[in-house]
């Protein structure tokens, strides 16, 4: 419980230390991009929204940094992100909790599934070193130092092309209406494929590469040499000595690369016309949409944080040293 | 963008062993593996072209020809684009910013990481958990969305700019794994004989501390880079970065945003694509080189059956010693007798 407690803790010092960055990075902006654009939409603005924008960008040069920061939490806490220049007006809180499922679906999904298909990989490459598995490796690093969007227009091209089965952008039909009926998720399934395998090719050879080490690392280990010694069956030393043990370190450095994950999963988004956060961080960067762009960051974090609190009992569960109270 | 490669956590340097090679076998050890030299000449072969690069380019990137979409041919190796400009060439000169980003950049968070990473090891206390946090702060953060808003706020990003901006992000990993092993390296003998002998604070960290460090502070170096390329390919790509100075991701920025693949024109984001692929594989090389000259045992033997003399074939297995019971000799008499108890 103390290691839940410190880790939750610690999660909360760094949502405040995101939203922290959060509120200086539109205060060093040289010039002033936000006033030219209030003032391009300054007819169709109302004045609470031009308000929450001037506390938001620190345009209100008369107050302290200090009420500025304030105010600003104030905002936040109360989901009021400001509005987003290019879905004008459309709040950027309405925007991001559209595109925040379709993200989700994809990118957890995804990177879970990579992480458990490397890892098992990784188990066996790692036990039977030496054996043709090892010959995979390099071609996995090739595969992993593609990025993912250049992969993921190769995809398009080799795989997407009129009359294919694969559709090459958007999340869903155009025709349909987001619903919870058959068609709809038929229809999501199909247009997530393309993207997940993107996303699954390249980022699953670190997961094998990093168990393989692992494994290799605890098969030496004296209470491998006992559990053979005692006759158990090589599978349940595999699985429940040595793959176990080894995965611990995996399920930390999960925890760890989840921010490099994401951050390169929301291109495959742009890619593919995904409609989900990434897809947004690329309009608002095109427009200069700079509510937008501070929104998706927000959110991206906090996701990336919950995240990381689920690998942390996920840890919690494996490893029963930790459960030790004192 | 991978999942970081590096499993160098804990590194125990072998003392004697180690010190009695002399330095300059060391390093050719370093070279004769496989990986590490093919990623060298690789690297070496990016650096030489991000030099010489504009200038064996056969065509101006920016100038503009009558041969609009073409497919390679002999006159352009790898085609041209919408407006007739060599491919070929944009790759040429696109290399140095690709290279001169990435090595800044791996060398700004180098850096950081070890200013940072070594003294939370070794001051320890008060400054370990405010540094620690600090870095553990900076990994949780997804550094990519981070460089993208930092980066699109700054007007007219050129590369240097990007070089910085992409240092100052992402040197979180190399501290944290710096620290570990400086903190296990800081409670050695030979530093507390150092400490003993009365050497001063700074002596201890670059002489005694630091060569100890060598192989994680280049393997942390080597993936930053990638990281580094990684980020800035993707910075140009999705045009936040100055279009006016060529690197590859400018290449498929304009790829993209002209529809290349609705026209077919494979040939304008392949070749691109592709040298980032080998530019990335060639520095995971260099890091598999890296550790493995740090921990042997993570090397992919070939050779694991081994042929006893009476002709069968055993597997050799780490940990293991492999027990050649020959055919017609039975096992040991205790082994039988409790087999025939429990059959009775």
């Amino acid at each position: 419980m103390k290691f839940l407690l410190q880790r939750i803790a610690f999660y909360l010092f760094t949502a405040w230390a995101a939203l922290t960055i959060n509120f200086f990075i539109p205060r060093l902006i040289p010039g002033d991009p936000v006033t030219s654009l209030i003032n391009k939409f300054q007819g169709q603005l109302s004045t609470d929204a031009i308000n929450s924008l001037y506390v938001l960008f620190g345009l209100d040069k008369n107050a302290s940094l200090w009420s500025q920061y304030v105010d600003y939490w104030g905002q936040v806490f109360r989901g009021d992100l400001g509005l987003s220049f290019t879905f004008f007006p459309t709040p950027v809180s309405e925007i991001l909790s559209q595109s925040l499922p379709w993200t989700i679906a994809l990118v957890g999904i995804t990177t879970f599934a990579s992480f458990m298909i490397g890892t098992s990989l990784g188990v066996l490459a790692g036990w039977r070193r030496g054996s043709w598995l090892d010959g995979l490796l390099p071609v996995t690093t090739f595969l992993s130092s593609i990025p993912y969007f250049w992969l993921g227009l190769l995809a398009i091209t080799l795989l997407a092309g009129p009359g294919s089965f694969f559709p090459s952008s958007g999340g869903y039909e155009p025709g349909l209406v987001p619903s919870w009926n058959g068609a709809f998720f038929g229809s999501a399934i199909q247009h997530s494929l393309l993207p997940a395998i993107t996303i699954l090719i390249s980022s699953v050879s670190g997961w094998i590469l990093s168990m393989r080490n692992m494994m290799v690392t605890v098969a030496s280990e004296d209470y491998i040499t006992v559990a053979h010694a005692k006759g158990l069956p090589v599978r349940r030393v595999m699985v429940s000595y040595a793959a176990r043990n080894a995965l611990l370190p995996n399920v930390s450095g999960f925890a760890l690369s989840l921010g490099f994950i994401v951050g390169g999963t929301l291109l495959v988004e742009i890619v593919f016309s995904y409609p989900g956060i990434g897809y947004n961080l690329f309009q608002a960067v095109g427009a200069k949409d700079y509510p937008l762009m501070q929104g998706v960051f927000l959110v991206i974090t906090l996701s990336v944080l919950v995240a990381n609190l689920l690998a942390d009992i996920a840890y919690l569960l494996l490893d029963p040293r930790t459960r030790k109270e004192g | 963008m991978s999942a970081p490669a590096s499993t160098i956590t804990a590194v125990t340097p072998e003392g004697p062993e180690v010190e009695a090679t002399p330095a300059k076998r060391r390093r050719l050890r370093f070279v004769a593996n496989p990986k590490a030299a093919t990623g060298l000449i690789v690297l070496g072969f990016f650096c030489l072209i991000a030099i010489i690069g504009p200038w064996i380019a056969p065509y101006d990137p920016s100038a503009r020809s009558s041969d609009l979409i073409q497919a390679p041919s002999g006159r352009h190796w790898f085609g041209t684009t919408h407006l007739g400009q060599d491919i070929f060439s944009q790759v040429l000169v696109g290399t140095r910013g690709v290279m001169f980003v990435g090595l800044l950049a791996g060398i700004v968070a180098t850096a950081l990481s070890v200013l940072i990473g070594v003294s939370a090891g070794f001051l320890g206390g008060a400054a370990d958990e405010s540094l620690s946090a600090l870095s553990n702060v900076f990994l949780v953060i997804p550094a990519l969305p981070l460089i993208i808003i930092v980066a699109s706020t700054i007007p007219s990003a050129g590369d240097l700019m990007v070089a910085l901006v992409i240092g100052f992000t992402s040197w979180a990993w190399g501290a944290r794994v710096l620290r570990a092993q400086t903190l296990s390296l800081r409670r050695r003998d030979y530093v507390e004989a150092a400490r003993a002998t009365g050497e001063s604070t700074w002596r201890i960290i670059t002489f005694e501390i630091m060569p100890n460090l060598t192989a994680i502070i280049a393997s942390g170096f080597v993936g930053t880079v990638i990281f580094a390329v990684m980020s800035e390919i993707t910075l140009a790509f999705i045009g936040i970065s100055t279009i006016s100075e060529w690197n590859w991701g400018t290449i498929l920025f304009w790829a993209q945003s002209q529809q290349a693949l609705a026209q077919g024109a494979w040939w304008w984001f392949v070749p691109a694509g592709l040298a980032i692929a080998i530019l990335g594989t060639a520095l995971s090389l260099i890091n598999f080189g890296i550790d493995e000259f740090v921990s042997p045992r993570l090397r992919s033997s070939g050779h694991t059956r081994v042929k006893t003399v009476d002709g069968r074939s055993v597997r050799m297995r780490v940990g293991f010693t492999p027990v050649l019971g020959a055919a017609d000799v039975p096992a040991t008499p205790v082994v039988r007798r409790r087999r025939k108890e429990e059959a009775a």
